[in-house]
């Protein structure tokens, strides 16, 4: 019984330090610098190209 | 206005009669107001990017040609002295500069923005900060330039002006990082440390063996630490600040109770009996970092908005060479003993001696008065400060980056510094509150430690616990930061702390015609000459005058004539609500309203449009010709009324315009107190007469002239499209232009204020009847620390109404 508390209790700790430190990278390189855009980013058509793909493909040829 | 005008598809205001700009979007022709909204509109449709349309949710400003005079304009910042400042090197060609963008309403403009930008050669990158509105753009210098990106931006009906993101925003980068990891730490640790509690809390109800308990504090004491020595170093900070000058803050019971919890807890989880606290030290350091951090946010937006519009002071100035020529320059290349020409309405760029001319200068932003000062030649200017009538001719007496920087500092710290003065009642509570209670806590400790010395410990702790005052300190900022983040997500900005305190009491509302209840773009309608001076001419001669006013009138006149059919205008006056004058050719002429130039009245044809304005164009004896000039009312202007009347808030219309135009305007949204033809010294008097009487008065404007009136006010709320001085004097600027916003405000100031209220109450309440039990050591310890954070989640929950 405490031997597996130990573990479990050992496995927290280390789940702790991992997401604690994914979270500071994730600060470091910026990704909480604007909460709103992505949201906002998701709902907007980029992806119709204005050059029809096939015309792409036959440039290519 | 008729109901059969139609609108404009890009920007919605009217198409004036007559007017024929047609774009085909979606394979149709759409009808535009101007050739400014026509030619930002085919470029949007040239560049495909008509899903521009489908997507926007609000309606963008009218767009503008960009003339080839300001396109050399932009070339400036090609030069590479200036980009020094805000443009950084990355490599050989690549170059990446930070942008602010003005002109953006939704999230459709920054796709817009973005995509464009990206379509072009030599972009690699653009990121465009929906919160702040700012670009981070780079470029290889070998395919474009600078002046081009600023140009195509200015093509889509947007502007953009380089900044120094490095000094300010950097600072402010940190921090915010600095605060995320933080609340990360007491996020993590808080959730572990809860999970072990609950396991304790159950053993403690159904039994646990001596060991497993002893197991999961020892666990919970390592999950702490990184709160205890990381997470809440700030409040140790403020709390040690604090001290140290003597005072009291809401800091030091806070730093007092997460210290001492950790302490008691470390103590009894080493004896192996008594209580723990690791749980409650975790989550109140969660709560109080977020909320803290929301307020934050919610007010660096408002700073970052604030700087945003500050930033369209002068980067540039106007130079007079010595052949006479104007050329522009940016601010960083003037040097002592220039010459340089300052327009009505604009920042003066750097300090200096006036060689010509006579006009007022606004120097509140520097000196905190905001009656204009009158200057000619020979007095000084300071930079920054805004001048008011006519132009001046300059002599640069000093130059230095501090110009617009002044101004910002001053707009900044305002804006940070100014608590709402309940959260700085918050504090003196907290002062008094702490005061009293560690004088409570030596006298029950000492009684029990005379009483009973075992429990002495214990007892004195939980009632540290129990009675700290999270829920107080928490109370206004939660409030405040919920408020405003819900305000500025509709674009209504908040500059002075006091702004929203002070719209829950405003009972009468004071509303400025031009621009704030119409659009302030007037559009010149008809002419009717009077003498052999044909239409043309007039048009020439009033135009000419009107370059020296900043009067929304005069871009109706200047918009109808190119720049090189313009005279030179020599000793041009400007008077405020009354018009014009100046000599062009050697002969006089003003042009303005008719009182004006004291001349008989010429008899009108009588045919002309209701409520429109006339403008008289006068030489020395006679009148030459009359122009009719109508702008729109903004649609939701009724509505507003309405509301307001509905809500019990006296409305009042002060206008510089002639009586028959606010008449018109007046009855049309059903304004019953109108007053027309008021000069800014009498709007002012008025005001104060509405304030002798006991009303509590919001001032809503966006002129010049509006500005004395603004600052007099108890509250003033600026149109966000409105002149530099307005948006400076005031208190809230609406960046939506949307009217209905100022109920909102209104409505936000009442909520917020109530919400505050319950908070304090249900703190106070809450810490009343806790203390008593802790001190008679009735309060077991599973209930005091469940009973410190549900305190602090009600006063959370409560704010979190307000978003």
């Amino acid at each position: 019984m405490t031997q597996i508390l130990f573990f479990l209790l050992g496995m927290a700790v280390v789940m702790v330090i991992i997401a604690g430190a994914g979270i500071f990278w994730a600060i470091k390189s910026g990704q909480f610098d604007d909460m709103e855009g992505p949201a906002q980013r998701i709902l907007m058509d980029d992806d119709d190209p204005l050059i029809p793909r096939y015309a792409d493909s036959l440039r290519k040829k | 206005m008729s109901g059969i005008e139609k609108a404009c598809y890009h920007c919605a205001l009217p198409v004036p009669p007559g007017a024929h700009y047609l774009v085909e979007i979606d394979r149709e022709p759409r009808e535009m107001c101007c050739r400014g909204c026509q030619a930002v509109a085919q470029t949007i449709v040239d560049n495909g990017l008509t899903d521009y349309y489908r997507h926007r949710t609000s309606m963008p400003a009218a767009g503008h040609e960009v003339v080839p005079e300001e396109v050399q304009k932009l070339a400036l910042y090609d030069h590479p002295g200036i980009q020094k400042s805000f443009v950084r090197q990355e490599g050989d060609h690549v170059r990446e500069a930070s942008l602010i963008l003005e002109g953006i309403t939704c999230a459709a403009c920054i796709w817009l923005n973005e995509r464009h930008l990206k379509q072009l050669p030599g972009i690699l990158q653009v990121q465009v900060n929906y919160a702040t509105h700012r670009a981070r753009v780079s470029w290889d210098e070998q395919v474009i330039h600078l002046s081009k990106i600023l140009e195509e931006i200015q093509l889509l009906g947007y502007n953009a002006h380089p900044f120094n993101a490095e000094r300010q925003e950097g600072l402010r980068r940190q921090r915010r990082a600095k605060d995320l990891r933080r609340i990360a730490i007491a996020g993590l640790s808080a959730g572990q440390v809860m999970m072990l509690a609950v396991a304790l809390y159950a053993g403690a109800a159904v039994g646990i063996e001596a060991s497993t308990a002893s197991l999961l504090r020892w666990a919970s004491l390592i999950l702490t630490l990184p709160v205890v020595f990381y997470a809440a170093l700030p409040f140790y900070h403020s709390a040690w600040n604090a001290l140290r000058g003597r005072r009291l803050n809401m800091d030091v019971p806070v730093a007092l109770a997460v210290v001492g919890a950790f302490i008691g807890s470390v103590w009894s989880t080493s004896r192996g009996s008594g209580v723990v606290y690791y749980d409650a030290i975790t989550m109140f350091s969660l709560f109080l970092l977020s909320s803290r951090f929301l307020e934050h946010a919610a007010q660096e937006k408002s700073v970052e908005a604030a700087e945003n519009l500050l930033k369209l002071a002068p980067a540039m100035a106007i130079r007079v060479e010595q052949d006479g020529q104007h050329l522009p320059v940016p601010v960083m290349e003037l040097g002592e003993g220039d010459t340089i020409l300052s327009k009505p309405g604009e920042a003066i760029a750097a300090d200096a001696e006036v060689i010509e001319g006579m006009s007022t200068v606004d120097e509140a932003l520097l000196t905190g008065e905001s009656r204009p000062v009158p200057k000619s030649a020979g007095a000084r200017v300071i930079a920054g400060s805004i001048n008011l009538e006519g132009p001046l001719l300059l002599r640069v007496t000093s130059v230095g980056e501090n110009t617009v920087l002044a101004g910002i500092v001053r707009l900044l710290d305002r804006a940070v510094a100014e608590k709402p003065r309940l959260a700085q009642l918050a504090d003196r509570v907290a002062g008094h509150f702490t005061i009293g209670l560690l004088v409570l806590a030596v006298v029950v400790g000492a009684t029990w430690w005379w009483l009973e010395p075992g429990r002495a410990f214990e007892v004195v702790l939980a009632m540290l616990v129990v009675t700290c005052p999270c829920a107080l300190s928490l109370a206004a900022p939660t409030a405040f930061a919920a408020a405003g983040s819900h305000l500025l997500r509709h674009g209504i900005l908040l500059t002075r702390g006091h702004a929203l305190e002070t719209m829950a009491k405003v009972n009468h509302v004071v509303f400025d015609k031009t621009g704030t209840l119409t659009y302030g773009k007037p559009v010149l309608r008809r002419i009717v000459t009077f003498t052999e001076l044909g239409e043309p001419q007039c048009l020439m001669l009033a135009a000419s005058l009107e370059q020296a006013s900043e009067h929304p009138l005069a871009q109706s006149f200047l918009s109808r004539v190119t720049q090189a059919e313009l005279a030179q205008v020599q000793d041009a006056r400007n008077l405020p609500g009354k018009g014009v004058s100046g000599t062009i050719a050697g002969l006089r002429y003003s042009v303005g309203s008719a009182a004006m130039s004291g001349l008989p009245l010429v008899e009108l044809p009588g045919d002309l449009p209701e409520g429109a304005t006339q403008v008289w164009l006068c030489d020395a004896q006679r009148a030459l010709a009359v122009f009719v000039i109508s702008d729109g009312l903004r649609p939701q202007a009724r509505e507003l009324v309405e509301r307001l009347k509905t809500a019990g808030v006296r409305i009042t219309m002060l206008s510089g315009d002639a009586l028959e135009a606010v008449a018109h305007v007046a009855t049309e949204i059903g304004i019953e107190s109108w007053h027309a033809a008021q000069r800014p010294e009498n709007k002012l008097a008025k005001l104060q007469e509405f304030q002798q009487r006991g009303d509590v008065v919001a001032m809503v404007g966006d002129g010049v002239n509006d500005a004395p009136v603004l600052a007099g006010a108890d509250v003033s709320i600026a149109m966000g499209g409105g002149t530099q001085v307005a948006r400076a004097s005031s208190d809230i600027v609406l960046l939506s232009e949307n009217l209905l916003d100022i109920q909102r405000a209104l409505q936000a100031g009442h909520d917020s204020m109530a919400v505050m209220r319950q908070n304090f109450a249900w703190a106070i309440v809450y810490n009343l009847l806790a203390l008593p039990f802790a001190a008679l050591g009735m309060v077991p310890p599973w209930l005091a620390s469940i009973g410190m954070s549900a305190s602090s989640l009600v006063v959370v929950l409560n704010a979190m109404r307000l978003r």
